[in-house]
């Protein structure tokens, strides 16, 4: 797909976001003080004004439509093909009442609500969500949101470094945490050079225990994730209680439709909660923006980033919501804020607010359930196609990893020909695993589709 | 009468949202891994679209008129983008798809990058940063990381000038940087001889907003860049006030070495009630190897008949990764259709105008409302809302009272160098007529403070709810609804 222009359009043409007519702007230049706009910039040394910018002319409304109907058509979706990808990122079924609420330029169209008595609908919008998310997640306290599941990770490791002053520079991951996770965390940490973050070289498949021998008194965090980045649900009960012996803190990120049904991290004793909400009622939208989740126990209520929502009353007594906490931010403590966070995932926290509120308590356990109940049929009849493994020792939520007679490369390009898109390649994360595929089945598939899969399988196995 | 919360409006046995029966065999759920207890609301959709719409309605928005937040560029947010960034080939499309079925959006992503090269004179750009404080992250990283791969580990310091926005600190302290401040000049420049003073081969850079935080273009700004890259250190450029210069000046041209868009200011992408938003980073030839992996490539030349092949590429001696998958696509799609929509000569009228409404309403207020720094200004401009005939009254009572007039308060107490600042920055959207109405009540709000003080103390009147008690919300901090069954 290559860009182009069609129909360029002369200079000096209408901009339909600025209303000024050419009377209106001369009659401000006169108010000014000054002849035309170029003055309004003599402050600009001469030598780097305007400058010539070589950009395609201006298209109209109807031709940049045009332009991006064409592109968008270039691409394969989720929704033209049968999908299986999942590995951080869902497709998951959007009610339309979603989409329709968080379009009303009442909530889109406004700003942080730094001046809560014009902001009082996002801000109850946000304090809905942090209870959402408390009562899904069994914590204390949730923020008002963070960018993804990546940053919130990485947020956890600045967390966890600034509760014990610095005096614990370890860090231990599962390599069964997302790699875009770990990768983020990696970067986030590297500001801090005496930190070493251990785990990665660990077994991909082992079990969380070959961790804790890597957990010792200079550990200031574990990170784990529920379900694991291949799907596998552990029960962290005994690992949280064995981080806790070390005194280190357990973060656990989550999927946040899969905590409808299990045991929450608040029950197994999970310090901090992170994760990827974009689940909940946010587009693919090839990557971003989604949510990040940012949950904790009380005990951190003060360490924890970003903005927080507040129940409070007025003058007369009304019930009302406010930023608070926010002495820990960066536009009051500057160099010395906990992190530098500002603009965060607003309108995404709305939509996952809406799409909970939405599918409510049997709605959201409704489609936790037909993600698995999907995946096990997907996965028991895979297990029946010679030459492909499922490797399901432990139990799975609605991902799974299946080990493939071929480059699981090779077999995607051949399941892209019936119109499939397959599983994710573990290979480009982890070199020893090219034969792996994770794949991912949620209520958008059908029973048809899963055959489908199996047939266009059976026959991708052979050259 | 406030809105109850949604917990508060469950009824046990509603429910918005039907699925399909499982189609497959049933598998027993994982015994001994399931929760005990599922705490959550139970509404139909009628009750969740109305108890949004009740809270959409105490907002304030673009849509309903001027929000003159300074530095925050509130400007109007075009329906088209919303509409492109829903179109199915694109929301429908997943992140870790193989490159071949999402051209479209390489291209798109390939266009974006050339696009803000081109705008500001950059040599390279990553559209993975999450929002402006992110991309602020990246290029500190990009500064820390290109001193390392020099050998030049003395350098531990970084410049910010006394009017810089809070997250300049934060970022550069999140990476382990001694922070040193840089007192202005009294026309509101950089103060030279202090940033002379202090330029040795400690300083790994100086963050500079330009236009800076006062609306002020430093007309030294060439000498600034001048010293600090004769000292050894790079310059960081804050783009959140790119507003002023599309087509006006390249940070690129002017020596920058890196910079961060707001996507969500400049390229008028919604601010959503905080977020998401979208920080590119731009940077200069030296440093293009150091950008966050991946970025967009060309990885296989077209031609005539064929067109390239886009996909991702890592730069050699990349500082890594800073979020999931690519960036906020679905905002870079908004941005994207707002420039081609704009071209070379509409972003320019951008600047122009934005420009222009802000020294139009400054002019119209300067007699009124002290006005620090007497210059002509660029997109925004900064007074002190306080006078000595008036005691009492402060900054926040007049964003208060502005309230009852149905305008939304400029950004108060920042720039921070500026006693009891007003901020005010209306954009190139607002016509003449909005901006002449926003001055009137201003200069009636200033009168009113000098006649009738208590209509300010007391203010706002009209919102559905008074100032609030923030010291109770910090003390008693209820930070969740009551949760009938919450264990």
């Amino acid at each position: 797909m290559q860009l182009r222009t069609k129909n360029p359009v002369t200079s000096g043409v209408t901009n339909m976001f600025i209303p000024h007519t050419e009377a209106e702007r001369d009659e401000m230049l006169r108010a000014i003080g000054v002849n035309k706009l170029e003055d309004l910039f003599c402050d600009v040394p001469e030598r780097f004004r305007f400058p010539d910018l070589d950009l395609p002319p201006a298209l109209s409304e109807m031709e940049a439509v045009a332009q991006l109907d064409e592109l968008a058509a270039t691409n394969d979706t989720a929704r033209s093909l049968i999908s299986f990808l999942g590995a951080g990122a869902y497709h998951h079924y959007i009610p339309s009442a979603v989409d329709s609420i968080i379009r009303r330029g009442e909530f889109f169209t406004a700003y942080t609500p730094y001046q809560p008595e014009v902001s009082q609908g996002t801000l109850q919008a946000i304090f809905e969500f942090q209870s959402l998310v408390t009562a899904l997640t069994g914590m204390d306290v949730s923020n008002a949101s963070h960018y993804d599941g990546a940053s919130a990770t990485a947020e956890a490791g600045i967390m966890a470094y600034h509760h014990f002053r610095g005096k614990r520079p370890r860090m231990v991951v599962s390599p069964s945490v997302h790699p875009h996770y770990r990768q983020t965390l990696q970067t986030y940490m590297s500001g801090y050079p005496d930190v070493e973050v251990l785990g990665y070289d660990q077994d991909p498949f082992g079990t969380p225990d070959q961790l804790i021998p890597l957990v010792d008194y200079n550990t200031s965090l574990v990170v784990v994730q529920y379900p694991d980045f291949f799907g596998r649900i552990f029960d962290y009960t005994n690992f949280a209680a064995k981080v806790h012996e070390m005194g280190a803190l357990l973060a656990v990120a989550i999927n946040p439709i899969a905590l409808a049904l299990l045991k929450t991290p608040g029950e197994f004793g999970a310090d901090i909660v992170v994760g990827e909400g974009q689940p909940l009622g946010i587009p693919l939208s090839f990557g971003g923006p989604y949510l990040g989740i940012f949950a904790v126990k009380n005990a951190f209520l003060r360490k924890i980033a970003g903005r927080l929502v507040g129940e409070t009353v007025d003058g007369q007594g009304r019930k009302g919501y406010v930023l608070t906490l926010t002495a820990r931010e960066q536009h009051i403590r500057r160099e010395k804020a906990t992190s530098n966070i500002c603009t965060n995932q607003g309108l995404m926290a709305l939509a996952a607010t809406v799409y909970m509120s939405l599918l409510g308590k049997s709605g959201l356990q409704k489609v936790a359930e037909l993600c698995y109940q999907k995946a096990h049929y997907a996965a028991s009849r895979i297990s029946e196609i010679e030459g492909y493994k499922v490797i399901a020792q432990h139990p799975f939520f609605h991902e799974f990893v299946v080990e493939c007679p071929r480059p699981v490369a090779e077999i995607n390009e051949i399941l892209l020909d019936y119109d499939i898109l397959g599983g994710y390649d573990l290979g480009k994360e982890y070199p020893s695993l090219n034969r792996h595929m994770l794949v991912a089945v949620t209520e958008m598939n059908a029973r048809e589709d899963i055959d489908e899969l199996c047939d266009a399988l059976q026959e991708a196995s052979h050259e | 009468m406030s809105e109850p919360t949604i917990f508060e409006l469950s009824s046990p046995g509603r429910q918005g949202v039907r699925f399909p029966e499982a189609d497959v065999p049933h598998t027993q759920l994982p015994h001994g891994l399931l929760r005990s207890n599922f705490p959550f609301p139970e509404l139909s959709e009628v009750d969740v679209v109305r108890h949004f719409t009740h809270l959409s309605r105490l907002n304030y928005c673009i849509d309903q008129g001027l929000y003159p937040l300074g530095s925050c560029t509130m400007k109007y947010n075009p329906r088209v983008n919303e509409d492109a960034a829903r179109m199915p080939g694109f929301a429908f499309t997943h992140p870790l798809q193989p490159v071949e079925t999402v051209q479209g959006n390489l291209a798109l992503m390939f266009a974006m990058q050339e696009y803000l090269k081109e705008i500001s004179g950059f040599a390279g750009i990553t559209l993975q940063p999450a929002a402006g404080a992110q991309g602020e992250f990246v290029g500190v990283m990009i500064i820390k990381a290109y001193h390392q791969s020099r050998g030049d580990v003395k350098r531990n310091k970084i410049l910010i000038p006394d009017s810089a926005h809070g997250t300049n600190p934060a970022s550069s302290a999140m990476l382990g940087f001694e922070v040193a401040h840089l007192p202005s000049d009294s026309k509101g420049n950089v103060d030279l001889d202090a940033l002379r003073s202090i330029c040795d081969d400690t300083v790994a850079g100086l963050m500079l907003t330009n236009p800076n935080t006062l609306g002020l273009f430093d007309e030294n700004v060439a000498e600034v860049v001048q010293i600090v890259h004769e000292a050894g250190g790079l310059v960081y450029g804050d783009g959140a006030n790119l507003n002023a210069l599309l087509g006006i000046a390249r940070p690129g041209d002017i020596g920058f070495d890196i910079m961060h868009f707001n996507l969500h200011k400049t390229f008028s992408t919604p601010h959503g009630g905080g977020g998401p938003g979208s920080g590119p980073v731009g940077v200069a030839a030296h440093l293009v190897d150091f950008l966050p992996s991946p970025v967009i490539a060309i990885i296989e030349d077209g031609n005539d008949e064929i067109p390239p092949l886009y996909g991702f590429a890592n730069p050699p001696q990349s500082i890594g990764r800073v979020k999931s998958f690519h960036g906020h696509f679905g905002m870079l799609i908004r941005a994207f259709t707002y420039i081609i929509m704009h071209g070379p000569d509409g972003l320019r009228k951008i600047s122009e105008y934005a420009v222009l409404n802000a020294n139009y309403l400054r002019v119209l207020l300067q007699d009124v409302y002290h006005l620090p720094y007497k210059r002509i200004c660029m997109h925004e401009f900064v007074v002190e809302g306080k006078w000595e005939d008036a005691p009492g009254v402060i900054a926040l009572d007049i964003s208060k009272r502005l309230m009852d007039y149905n305008f939304h308060p400029p950004t108060n107490y920042f720039p921070l160098i500026v006693h009891e600042a007003l901020m005010i920055e209306p954009t190139e959207t607002e016509s003449k007529q909005s901006l002449d109405q926003f001055a009137d009540v201003m200069l009636k709000i200033a009168d009113e403070a000098h006649h009738h003080p208590e209509l300010l103390k007391e203010a706002p009147h009209i919102t559905p709810v008074g100032r609030l008690d923030e010291v109770k919300a910090a003390k008693e901090l209820v930070l969740c609804c009551w949760i009938p069954d919450k264990i």
